[in-house]
């Protein structure tokens, strides 16, 4: 799984807002959701980076950017070269059968009145290049094979299945068109735990099969420090911190990354009560109106007069070897690295 | 295929002491919330029914109490609240109004006395700007101020009993442990009883005394906190132990238990675990069903080879 330096994406300061208007007959815009506000990274080939941060901080978002779904209101995603928004045409066409979803909830993203078929089976109609017509059930089965169902359930439909088996469906589609790219949006997330480990368990597998590159967001940290080999976090649009997992959970900069990994409860139950724990003050502000200078400054520990006129910069900085956005940021480490 | 009973609980039993937090572990459909419903009172029925048991508070059978008067044991001696704060708070009526029914119900209090109350609970919750706050709607509140509404709520009466239903599950990590927080230091200050109900092995590590896992709707394994993370007496706890990502697990594949929670229309017969079982003799656990053997001090397994389960040679 060893990631080469080869990137996949590259994004650079990737935006979107969202307007407020106000008025019916006439809507003026009264201001913004800056739900995406300025974000770069690379995905190399072949690695999982995995994307953590609280709900409203913009991950899905950005999938949906990532996925064209929406477009940007600046910045760029350069798939192999090409910039994503600015393809059209069979480029575009291209473009989108190397990057596909998987998304949260195998409830509503699976059409309950689609057969598995169907379901898995639709991405070749739009794509028929990969399979031809008198090919499809076989590479529907193939594929059913390979998430661990049994091909014989072709003809069902999604309530016949459990939500571990219906997240395999939704894993299956995303295989279809063999991507590159797979963007897994809290992909365990609503299953329980017993049946999450065999969810990961697959994706794993998969990734060493074909050779994938997963962008995995996901808010349950311990799951993404298992599968993730580099980790960006996340805080009101923007990018706090990001490093491999080592320099993201075992020496953390910013006191954000830091708050959040004190925050998870650790499942041992030795040693409780003498733990430190960062507890925050107070929710995510808006992203209609984010605090100037630093965004995280409002909860923040180490807040000081610089932090509201100024907006740190992701950059390697002196108290740390890794990217990290804060201007006093330094090594704290806040969990330990042999619990559990 | 619709007919039939959906076996939710099957004889489960469980003790609080005051002042102690039991966690009850489980699974999507285990019964640990249908458990809780049934001691409070709020399940519904029909179709729900309970064909036998009973709840002891103090000696009196809660189940066979007249309606009348277990209205008045909910909520002044028993509370409960829930994980979706937002369609467990009334959307028509103001924050204040619905903190300060408890009183205006259990206690007769005029209004306005009943709001002042219910800005002291806010304060006492740690709502910012409770005065200015109180004649607000749920829908203006944060999801974990939310939580604290229902929680200003629920101690309103001072309950001897509190019932948390996954209080954190629909919330960020950050807010998790300011809830879990506010909740340890109101039972310490209290001395409640608190019946945490929830599926996250972490929280249920950082706050219970004891924990009950259930599974397909029985207890599969009793034990205090320490022993059952350092040494599982039953095959599904020792599953859901191993299933945790670890640090030192890196890059090898996750422990999965296999298959899938039971159907609990079709329980399998014998132990509701054998199918999906490493430790599984055919011929006793699938005829079988395992009683709560008593494994150790205040501990108890529903398996027939808790021994080789907590000898632990096979993990």
């Amino acid at each position: 799984m060893a990631p080469t330096a080869e990137a996949v994406l590259e994004i650079r300061d990737l935006v979107k807002h969202f307007p407020l208007t106000q008025g019916i007959v006439f809507k003026k815009q009264v201001g913004a959701v800056k739900a995406v506000d300025g974000v770069s990274f690379d995905l190399y080939r072949g690695e999982t980076l995995g994307v953590v941060g609280e709900s409203g901080c913009g991950k899905s978002t950005l999938a949906k950017l990532l996925m064209v779904l929406e477009r940007p209101t600046a910045g760029s995603v350069h798939y192999k070269g090409q910039d994503i928004y600015k393809l059209r045409g069979k480029d575009f066409k291209a473009m989108r059968r190397n990057v596909q979803i998987i998304l949260q909830d195998p409830y509503t993203s699976l059409n309950p009145r689609m057969t598995v078929a169907d379901i898995v089976g639709e991405p070749f109609d739009i794509h028929p290049e990969v399979a031809p017509k008198g090919d499809r059930r076989r590479k529907v089965q193939e594929l059913l094979e390979v998430v661990g169902l049994n091909p014989e359930h072709i003809n069902r439909y999604p309530h016949q299945f459990s939500g571990g088996q219906r997240q395999r469906i939704g894993i299956a589609r995303g295989l279809a068109l063999r991507p590159e790219v797979i963007i897994c949006d809290e992909p365990v997330s609503a299953l329980d735990v017993s049946v999450q480990a065999q969810v990961i368990n697959l994706l794993e597998g998969l990734q060493n099969e074909f050779n994938l590159s997963y962008i995995f967001i996901a808010h349950d940290l311990s799951v993404v420090r298992h599968i993730a080999d580099r980790v960006a976090v996340m805080y009101l649009g923007s990018l706090v911190e990001i490093g491999t997992d080592q320099q993201i959970y075992e020496t953390p900069t910013h006191p954000y990354t830091q708050a959040l990994l004190s925050a998870v409860p650790v499942p041992n139950p030795v040693g409780r009560g003498e733990r430190e724990r960062i507890l925050l003050s107070g929710d995510v502000p808006s992203p209609a109106d984010p605090p100037s200078g630093c965004r995280f400054r409002t909860r923040c520990f180490k807040a000081a007069d610089k932090c509201a006129r100024e907006v740190p910069l992701l950059e390697v900085r002196p108290g740390s070897p890794h990217p990290s956005a804060c201007h006093f940021a330094e090594i704290k480490p806040v969990v330990d690295t042999v619990d559990a | 295929m619709r007919g039939g009973v959906a076996r939710a609980v099957n004889g489960v039993s469980y003790t609080l002491n005051p002042g102690e937090t039991l966690a009850v572990l489980g699974e999507s459909g285990s019964g640990k919330s249908v458990t809780a419903e049934a001691i409070v009172g709020i399940l519904d029925s029909p179709p729900g029914f309970i064909p036998k048991g009973e709840v002891r508070f103090r000696g009196d059978n809660l189940l066979a109490l007249p309606e009348a008067r277990r209205r008045q044991i909910r909520g002044q001696h028993v509370a409960m609240i829930f994980q979706d704060a937002l369609s467990a708070l009334n959307p028509v009526h103001t924050v204040g109004s619905q903190i300060g029914e408890m009183f205006r119900v259990h206690r007769g209090m005029s209004k306005a006395d009943a709001r002042k109350r219910a800005i002291e609970l806010m304060d006492l919750v740690r709502i910012p700007a409770a005065r200015a706050r109180v004649d607000d709607y749920p829908h203006q509140f944060s999801g974990g101020m939310r939580q604290r509404i229902m929680i200003a709520m629920s101690i309103a009466l001072d309950p001897d009993v509190l019932i948390a239903d996954e209080p954190t599950t629909a919330l960020d990590v950050t807010v998790q442990a300011q809830i879990m927080d506010l909740l340890a230091e109101l039972q310490r200050e209290r001395n409640m009883g608190l019946i945490l109900i929830t599926h996250d092995l972490g929280v249920v590590a950082d706050v219970a005394d004891k924990i009950a896992v259930m599974y397909a709707g029985r207890i599969v394994e009793e034990a205090p906190v320490h022993e059952i993370y350092a040494n599982p007496a039953h095959p599904y706890t020792e599953g859901l132990l191993a299933s945790i990502p670890r640090v030192d697990m890196k890059g090898q594949e996750l422990y999965a238990i296999k298959g899938l929670p039971p159907n609990l229309m079709h329980i399998p017969s014998g132990c509701p675990f054998h199918p999906r079982c490493p430790y599984r003799r055919d011929d006793v656990c699938t005829t079988k069903v395992p009683p709560l053997y008593d494994v150790g001090p205040a501990r108890g397994s529903a398996c027939h080879f808790w021994e080789e389960v907590l000898d632990g040679s096979n993990r």
